[in-house]
């Protein structure tokens, strides 16, 4: 698989966290997932299953916490999709 | 700065919960009539959400053991096994519980919180692999941190998906652990363990089971989910618990792997806190011995289970799963939802209140659990009060509308 274009992935990505945010909500690479769209540990966790189950990876739980922003899910797929090509 | 301030968000919903009637996380229990009615508020109520699935908690012959032991044991054990030493009546235990479940081994841990935290910690290790479905309790999730493996959530039940994972996850350098609960605690639904098995046996990982809602109440002898299955033989690992069928507290878990002892000096969560005392062993024993002699226990919490989950389907009230010890109802929005729970109580029914993110999806439900000891016109007299609740949810619906 060739590597993922980041603006697409980020577009992809975005679709998919609109559906967890608060109607209308603004998203960007510095967009905080927990306190500008309220996903709170819970929701990231069925956010990421509905990624996974898109891209065909695995994202262990142990790696969310270090999720803050959508470009660090962004960049934690595209590191995940790499390792898999 | 203050060190609560991180519970800001916690404190605000709690907040919010406690305007709106009775403490759904704090509530006083007055006093007890059996196991099935209690006084709450004032109120005699009758309990539809105490997992005590068989009723034992009030057995005769249960009480008189817990008694006895305390008369010559004592109250407490006060400390560990592997410090203070194990009592003669904690190996009696270990080997009924073993020959109960048909199981080559057993542990006793102090509560069932800790069984799961110990087994789960001790059997996976850093190069480890544990796959998890994703409506996993609260211990299997601590106990998955402390074990330090890499965590990985398939979806709900969802044995296909659990492969695909298996298949990207090959792990050479370690072992991959599959953990499931037997019947799932919020919706009430059943594991899908022959396909879970079939996954496992083509991948070549290990299984555990916890079976803590379903033990007394699935399979002929009533071990749990995977005895009615017949499965049981591909199942490395079942996790268990006294709180809940055997009426008292604590937990297990049972093997035929030859070095599962192993785990008495691995496992944390058994090492380092008080044994279960005195009483509490005795008691659960004298339920294992009932629940083994009286199959028609089992027979009376399925009838229950069955009319109580048919006449809530014909008053209308989505359940989430087929007839089972635990019958959840699904209501739209948490408004609804705790509003019903406050009604329930003032008509005299207690259930559990179950909210996001405490429930899995989201959804907010009414948990109920059906109880062996429920007599039949308890079972009607709860019927009856749902039945007024369903004609104040269509009132209280379009008042929310008009608003």
């Amino acid at each position: 698989m060739s590597k993922p274009d980041p603006d697409r992935l980020l577009a992809e990505i975005g679709e998919l966290v609109a559906r967890f945010a608060p109607p209308g909500a603004r998203l960007g690479r510095e967009t905080e997932l927990q306190s500008d769209l309220s996903i709170d540990s819970v929701a990231a966790m069925d956010l990421v299953m509905e990624i996974e189950e898109r891209y065909g990876i695995d994202v262990p739980v142990n790696e969310l916490a270090d999720l803050v922003t959508l470009g660090d899910l962004v960049d934690l797929v595209a590191r995940r999709l790499g390792e898999r090509s | 700065m203050d060190i609560f301030d991180k519970h800001q968000a916690l404190a605000q919903r709690r907040g919010q919960l406690l305007g709106t009637g009775a403490d759904p996380f704090d509530l006083e229990i007055e006093a007890l009539h059996g196991p099935c009615e209690a006084t709450i508020r004032g109120r005699r109520t009758i309990l539809v959400g105490t997992n005590n699935y068989l009723g034992l908690t009030f057995d005769p012959d249960c009480i008189e053991a817990g008694c006895e032991a305390l008369r010559r044991f004592g109250t407490g054990t006060t400390g560990s096994r592997i410090a203070n030493g194990t009592y003669a009546a904690h190996r009696a235990l270990e080997a009924e519980i073993a020959a109960f479940m048909g199981r080559a081994r057993a542990i006793v841990f102090t509560t069932g919180y800790q069984a799961n935290l110990a087994t789960i910690s001790a059997l996976a290790g850093a190069k480890d692999i544990v796959f998890v479905d994703s409506d996993w309790h609260a211990s299997i999730f601590d106990g998955c941190r402390l074990s330090g493996a890499t965590v990985v959530r398939f979806r709900h039940n969802d044995p296909e998906d659990l492969d695909r994972r298996l298949e990207r996850n090959p792990n050479p350098d370690g072992c991959r652990l599959i953990v499931v609960e037997g019947l799932y605690s919020m919706l009430g639904d059943v594991a899908r363990l022959r396909e879970i098995v079939a996954v496992k046996k083509r991948h070549g990982a290990f299984l555990l089971v916890d079976e803590a809602h379903s033990m007394g109440v699935f399979g002929d002898k009533g071990r749990g989910v995977a005895e009615a299955q017949g499965v049981e033989t591909e199942v490395d690992f079942i996790v268990g618990t006294f709180s809940k069928s055997l009426g008292a507290i604590g937990g297990f878990a049972v093997s035929d792997h030859p070095r599962f002892d192993l785990l008495r000096v691995a496992a944390r969560p058994y090492m380092f806190t008080a044994s279960p005392g005195p009483a509490t062993i005795a008691t659960v024993r004298a339920a294992l011995a009932k629940i083994a002699a009286h199959p028609e226990l089992r027979a009376r919490i399925w009838d229950n289970a069955r009319r109580l989950h048919a006449g809530l389907t014909a008053l209308g009230f989505a359940l989430a799963a087929p007839p089972g010890p635990i019958l959840s109802i699904r209501l739209p929005d948490e408004r609804t939802t705790v509003f019903a729970w406050n009604r329930l109580l003032e008509l005299g029914v207690y259930v559990n209140l179950a909210l996001p993110p405490g429930t899995p999806g989201g959804v907010c439900l009414l948990r109920g659990s059906v109880s062996a000891a429920h007599t039949t016109e308890q079972i009607d007299r709860v019927l009856d009060r749902f039945a007024r609740l369903a004609e104040e949810l269509g009132r209280f619906a379009a008042s929310v509308a008009a608003a």
